[in-house]
């Protein structure tokens, strides 16, 4: 099983890999965002409470939790890399950064446009907004410190420490509302205990979270492809790749 | 393997040696430390200097100008060993790296934490400080500085390596520094309204026992790709 495996940490196979899967999971993830995107705005019913405005869950959830699960898939690539020393999870979480430090921004400002409504104010300092922002200046750190170093090999080993160092912060993030009395809601969707949320809006918002898994794991291969190239300009596969490209 | 000289001895060793440095450039302790004043005085300029405004926001001052303290006198920790090819011969040596580092952020704590507590009740006063908030402020910064060192020394020994680290290294460090600063500060408020702050405390004490742990381990092999 691990002899299947380490062959895909050879960049020609994970490259092919990478872009064979892409098609296949770029139309998966639009199709998910499409009907959990319009099934929510359009037909899930109006909340009692909070009216239309509400529907901002829709993206805002989803976007906050992948965020984290952004970062946690980032450390494990990078535990990986520093562990066993294979070049190929170095690079992918090289390409998750960006992606997970965008995400965390759209979690940020669909929040503070969904506070505006409900508490008044688009930003309040309480335990899980704080979390969240650091989770977004952690990002920003480890790729600040990725391009700082010239040689991309000790560039990911050191940006793959901090980016264990920084994975206590998620479950701070994940458990801040039951440990502080927070602005923010408790988690309304559980997965061992029944969600408390009605069927009609818990459908179109797992698809949704769903859905933006699929979409970062699509651009996070886009990006990861181009990772391998830029890593092996010099090998002569790739320069096969780029005449034949140059040829057409 | 032989490791020449003992756990204790290589450690004592490393550690008065960094404080013998810090004592002939007088310069590396009382540099953070006039900046550690200075910010502070910045504030009541600042704000204003209302009694209440200040004693109100006495704790978060004095914690925010330890961290960019802690953080300015922090860069130099391994860059003089660095250049001078000092950590190289650490790196090499039979004895385990994670002791020789907690030895070097142990006397860089030593050499600007302490002073940094020392001085803190006197800028309390002029910040007017609740008369009750004393002890809490130097429970938390006892317990609190240490973990700054620690975490700290972490993004140095990422950036020692790089030409342009400075502010690189706030970058990095600053996010890592929150929850302590958090924690401490409502310490001291509770401690301001006569509130127990013992479990602020105890947080603070855990987070320094689980760096003093994991940080050396994290520093040792931050240096090592760091010096490649």
């Amino acid at each position: 099983m691990w002899k299947w495996l380490n062959s895909y940490a050879d960049p020609e196979r994970s490259y092919n890999l990478a872009g064979k899967l892409l098609p296949w999971l770029a139309c998966l993830a639009i199709a998910l965002i499409g009907v959990g995107t319009t099934w929510g705005l359009l037909f899930a019913p109006t909340d009692y409470q909070q009216g239309e405005s509400y529907r901002i869950i829709f993206i805002h959830v989803p976007a906050a939790s992948m965020s984290m699960m952004a970062y946690v898939s980032m450390a494990i690539a990078s535990f990986i890399g520093l562990v066993w020393q294979i070049k190929a999870a170095d690079w992918a979480a090289a390409s998750i950064a960006p992606i997970g430090a965008v995400i965390t921004f759209i979690a940020l400002v669909t929040g503070s446009t969904w506070g505006k409504p409900m508490w008044g104010t688009w930003w309040v300092w309480d335990a899980r907004l704080t979390s969240e922002l650091v989770l977004l200046f952690l990002y920003l750190g480890v790729i600040a410190l990725y391009a700082s170093f010239e040689d991309k090999v000790l560039a990911a080993r050191a940006a793959g420490i901090l980016a264990i160092v920084g994975v206590i912060n998620v479950p701070i993030i994940k458990y801040s509302v039951d440990w502080w009395s927070s602005l923010h809601q408790p988690a309304t969707i559980k997965i061992t205990e029944k969600s408390s949320m009605p069927m009609e809006m818990l459908m179109p918002l797992l698809i949704n979270i769903f859905g933006f898994g699929v979409m970062i794991a699509t651009i996070t291969l886009v990006r990861y492809r181009t990772e391998v190239l830029a890593r092996n300009g010099m090998r002569p596969w790739v320069r096969a790749l780029a005449t034949k490209e140059v040829a057409k | 393997m032989n490791r020449g000289i003992s756990y204790t001895r290589a450690f004592t060793t490393l550690f008065m040696r960094d404080i013998k440095i810090a004592i002939r450039h007088r310069g590396d302790i009382f540099n953070p430390l006039l900046f550690f004043i200075m910010v502070v005085t910045l504030f009541p300029l600042g704000v204003g200097p209302e009694p209440q405004v200040l004693s109100r926001v006495a704790p978060g001052i004095i914690w925010v100008a330890a961290l960019l303290a802690s953080m300015l006198s922090l860069e130099r920790l391994f860059k003089a060993d660095y250049n001078d090819g000092t950590l190289e011969q650490m790196l090499l040596s039979p004895q385990p790296l994670p002791l020789l580092v907690l030895a070097k952020v142990l006397a860089h704590w030593v050499l600007t934490g302490v002073p940094l507590i020392l001085v803190a009740p006197l800028l309390a006063v002029l910040l007017n400080l609740e008369s009750n908030s004393y002890g809490a402020l130097m429970a938390t910064l006892a317990l609190g500085t240490p973990v700054l060192s620690l975490l700290g020394a972490i993004g140095v020994a990422l950036t020692v390596g790089l030409r342009k680290g400075g502010v690189l290294l706030s970058l990095l460090i600053l996010p890592l520094y929150i929850p302590v600063l958090i924690f401490a500060t409502s310490a001291i408020d509770a401690s301001g309204m006569n509130l127990p702050y013992t479990p602020h405390l105890a947080i603070i004490g855990a987070i320094l026992a689980g760096s003093l742990i994991l940080a050396p381990i994290a520093i040792g092999a931050s240096l090592r790709v760091s010096t490649n």
